[in-house]
């Protein structure tokens, strides 16, 4: 298939059948990350990207047997490799044997959290979690050196009278979304405080979050979107966001305990715990939705000072 | 047959799970032979929103749970916002875009090949 | 009844993926994309309760807005696509 856009389209439903396996095996808080992230933001930055660099691939210039054949014996070998596992989700296998166990005997008492995802990733895997924040964080880091654009204001009034002709085209799409994004950023909320109970959490809520701004975006034009979210705003939430996550951490190394052990950040040691998992899944929900939003504004503004530099070369 | 509510309640559910599952299966059949995009999305847009909404409704009936109901009423309340606008916006930008529907000319033929998108869908 | 509106969502999102593949244009891909997001949305209902736990609402209600937000983006994006041969009689009937 040469058509990139069709491409794109596959790879998004493909991103939706890996989240219904999760959701038969019976891992939601995974299915819904994967669903949120990869079906939806990961096809739409696909599609502004597809915009910029045209929409066929170009021939092939290599032949594609040999490469195919590197494939076949690579693949195959792994299934070799794997017949000698223990069969999969069978108890006695090695990684149900060591920590596994006592999370799953002792959360409850320790933790406290319903959820016992949220308890593991959240508190006896924090720092791990830390490292996940970290890098997302240095992606939008990186995604802000190397594309961000410098705007002139002349650009803005222009910009106002192109959304102005747009609003005749796309009325019944702006009065829907308009009474939909305030639910959207709600239930992003709630699925953010939701974590302790069901399958939610920081992630998952910061991608809603941001998913919210980028409908806003696409229907509204980029100029308004960016007079609605301040970008240095933004860039200081996903800083605050991790900035809080390494507080947390930092308090209770004061307090006398190891680094983001929450039993000494209050009086009652599951107090601590629900205090300290509420503070970082905060700082996690901050930082994903800026830098998402970070990330997708970027690209958005490159497409589209790449298609205003073609329509000043026609005129 | 003891007629009570509970009875009743699951039958109605399980109707309405039936109707549903027909009118999906009618617009998947629907998107596999029409003949023509637009009468394609006219299968699906109609049948879609229908076919949720009966199964969800159907869902509902069998576990009247207080959060449960609520969860389903908004996921019921959303397709019913969201698909009927998903339609509209796709007729829309494909008629803009130039692709025109299969029509009859005076003499009751069928026109043939009235697709005028511009750039190539080779694969 | 349950297991069979199931495995009719099932069938539907098959004939909707046979669909995005075969499609001649653009738009039948775009439509089957579509069908195929609302489909899961029942579908993760419907397993939701086959399975007893109705968390997956959840995650059918984050589906059903992850759909919509696609498929507007696909058209924004296809609006002002930079197409390989620009034909200029369909912008003269964009006038």
């Amino acid at each position: 298939m040469k058509d990139l856009f069709a491409v794109a389209m596959l790879v998004g439903i493909y991103g939706l059948l890996s989240a219904s396996f999760f959701v038969a095996m019976d891992a939601v808080d995974v299915a819904f990350t994967e669903a949120s992230v990869g079906a939806g933001i990961s096809t739409l930055l696909m599609f502004v990207v597809i915009t910029m660099t045209g929409r066929s691939e170009d021939p092939v210039r290599h032949k594609p047997l040999l490469a195919l054949i590197v494939v076949v014996i690579t693949g195959g070998l792994l299934i070799y490799g794997t017949l000698d596992m223990p069969y999969f989700g069978a108890a006695d296998a090695p990684i149900h044997q060591h920590v596994a166990p006592r999370y799953i005997n002792d959360s409850m008492q320790e933790v406290g959290v319903i959820n016992l995802v949220t308890s593991v990733l959240a508190s006896y895997r924090a720092f791990d979690t830390f490292g996940e924040v970290v890098v997302i964080f240095t992606a939008g880091i990186g995604v802000l050196a190397l594309l961000s654009v410098v705007r002139r204001r002349d650009d803005d009034e222009l910009i106002d009278s192109v959304n102005d002709s747009m609003h005749e085209q796309h009325l019944i799409l702006r009065i829907v979304t308009k009474m939909l994004i305030p639910f959207i950023l709600l239930f992003s909320l709630y699925v953010q405080f939701h974590g302790d109970f069901g399958p939610g959490g920081g992630f998952q809520a910061g991608v809603i979050f941001a998913s919210a701004i980028f409908l806003y975006t696409l229907l509204f034009g980029l100029s308004t979107a960016r007079r609605v979210i301040n970008q240095s705003l933004i860039r200081l939430i996903a800083a605050i966001g991790v900035l809080l996550y390494g507080c947390v951490g930092v308090v209770s190394l004061l307090n006398g305990g190891n680094f983001l052990d929450y039993n000494v950040l209050s009086s009652d040691p599951i107090a601590g715990q629900h205090l300290g998992i509420l503070l970082i899944e905060w700082g996690v929900g901050c930082t994903v939705a800026s830098v998402m939003m970070i990330i997708f504004f970027n690209f958005a503004g490159r497409q589209e000072e790449q298609q205003q530099a073609k329509e000043k070369e026609k005129s | 047959m003891a007629f009570d509510i509970d009875t009743i309640v699951e039958l109605i559910s399980a109707f309405c799970l039936l109707i549903g599952s027909f009118l999906c299966i009618s617009g998947g059949v629907g998107i596999l032979r029409f003949p023509d995009f637009y009468t394609r999305m006219h299968a699906v847009g109609v049948t879609d929103t229908l076919a949720a909404g009966m199964i969800l409704v159907g869902l509902m009936l069998q576990n009247p749970e207080a959060l449960v109901v609520i969860k389903l009423v908004m996921i019921l309340l959303m397709t019913l916002f969201i698909n009927p606008t998903a339609s509209h916006a796709l007729a829309k930008a494909a008629i803009h875009n130039g692709l025109l529907p299969i029509l009859d000319d005076k003499e009751g033929n069928k026109t043939e090949n009235n697709y005028q998108e511009s750039g190539s869908s080779n694969c | 009844m349950l297991i069979a509106a199931t495995i009719a969502t099932l069938v539907v999102m098959i004939l909707a993926i046979i669909r995005g593949i075969v499609g001649p244009t653009l738009y039948d891909r775009i439509l089957a994309v579509n069908m195929f997001g609302t489909k899961t949305v029942l579908l993760l209902s419907l397993l939701g309760f086959v399975m007893g736990r109705p968390e997956f609402l959840d995650i059918a209600i984050v589906y059903a807005l992850i759909n919509f937000i696609s498929v507007i983006g696909v058209l924004r994006y296809s609006d002002s696509f930079q197409f390989i041969q620009p034909s200029p009689e369909s912008k003269d009937k964009e006038q």
